[in-house]
């Protein structure tokens, strides 16, 4: 979850700057701002829980092979209806597993995600809005947003690779498990991508774009933690 | 003998670095404050997770209490609760209006677009508005347009 946040969070935050509009330009950089924020909670419940490193340390001190975000979130950010599309699939599984897991037995988590979630309901009214404007805009907006859903899909589905422990943290009670998020996922997007007259590609089971949380990602992601850490290897000891 | 009062007057000294006019009572971020012999204790919650100024904030309330001569106090960050807006306070809500930002309206647990968008101009009191952006200038602020009056302003966001 927190790798996801931070490389997703890293991603959108390429935004800053480039955004079409003003205030697209600021949303994407507060959607940024919250999910590396969210990582960065995460990594410390890691860190104060289960004898992790620092957050720091665990953000920026790993490679690729130690990272076990999706791939779906290592993908450069395409043009903006391909970042708007990855924005509103990857926030409404966000949003989900964190109302999920306000349910958790692990109490320091679900006091986080009780935290969490309200914040991302803004992130999902954001992303509703701009796939209904677009997706039932003009012809040439219509055909983006859905070229751009075609493409995420299959990497979309790489959210719910479900990790080794999948069973275990179900059986505890600390979280329902990918196939049953996946699954509620689905029930959510669907009447929206209908109402913005967009259509959700049927796949084929084996282009679910697996891996990443075995540790095997694209080519994208080791240039992006080249990037991200770039500061932080000059000096690991600085303080800021 | 110090009493709690004396400490939440120190705390009603330390402003949001973002919002100048406001202080961590105002904003409904104090939870709890203990005396012992051992000092004092401030439990601390806040408000959006990723709000950078929570580390500021957090070295303030120390540096407030050790200036008026409260040593060996602590903040302790609460990690239970959720902040919600619905915790700033009457005058909390007067001194956001008064720096010129929208109130936050009641939500009572239900965070839907419309608490999100309803939002009186600060200019003119115009109920007549309408949302520009639910992102702002900070993570606790949105961006409105007034029909009335049309002049922008902004909100401190509901959540």
């Amino acid at each position: 979850m927190a790798d996801d946040e931070l490389i997703i969070g890293h991603r959108n935050s390429e935004w800053t700057g480039l955004g079409p509009i003003l205030e697209e330009d600021i949303a994407f950089s507060s959607i940024a701002q919250d999910q590396i924020g969210h990582a960065l909670a995460n990594y410390a419940l890691l860190n104060e829980h289960f004898g992790e490193p620092t957050p720091d340390i665990i953000a920026f001190s790993r490679n690729e092979k130690e990272f076990r975000s999706s791939q779906f979130v290592e993908l450069p950010i395409g043009d903006y209806a391909f970042s708007l599309m990855r924005h509103f699939l990857f926030d409404h599984a966000e949003s989900l597993r964190y109302s999920l897991l306000t349910e958790s037995s692990f109490a320091p988590l679900s006091s986080l995600a009780k935290k969490i979630k309200g914040e991302l309901k803004y992130h999902v009214l954001h992303a509703d809005m701009w796939v209904q404007k677009l997706g039932k805009g003009t012809e040439e907006s219509h055909a983006r947003m859905q070229l751009a859903l075609n493409e995420t899909f299959p990497y979309a589905l790489g959210m719910f690779e479900p990790p080794n422990f999948d069973r275990e943290l179900e059986g505890q009670n600390i979280f329902i498990g990918e196939t049953a998020l996946q699954t509620r996922w689905l029930e959510v997007i669907t009447p929206i991508l209908e109402h913005a007259n967009l259509q959700l590609p049927s796949l084929p089971i084996k282009e679910r774009m697996y891996g990443g949380r075995q540790g095997y990602h694209t080519e994208y992601l080791q240039p992006l933690i080249d990037e991200m850490t770039e500061v932080y290897r000059l000096d690991p000891a600085a303080t800021w | 003998m110090v009493t709690q009062q004396q400490i939440y007057d120190v705390l009603a000294t330390v402003m949001d670095p973002e919002i100048p006019t406001l202080s961590v009572v105002d904003l409904g971020m104090i939870t709890d404050v203990q005396m012992s012999d051992d000092g004092v204790i401030v439990r601390l919650l806040p408000t959006f997770v990723a709000c950078p100024a929570t580390s500021y904030i957090r070295a303030n309330i120390t540096d407030a209490l050790t200036k008026f001569g409260f040593a060996n106090s602590k903040v302790e960050m609460e990690t239970e609760l959720s902040w919600s807006s619905d915790r700033v306070t009457p005058q909390g809500r007067e001194r956001l209006e008064a720096f010129g930002l929208g109130a936050p309206v009641q939500i009572d647990g239900v965070l839907n677009l419309d608490v999100i968008e309803r939002v009186a101009c600060t200019h003119c009191g115009s109920k007549n508005t309408d949302m520009r952006s639910m992102f702002g200038s900070t993570l606790c602020r949105s961006i409105h347009y007034c029909l009335d009056c049309k002049q922008g302003f902004e909100r401190f966001k509901p959540l």
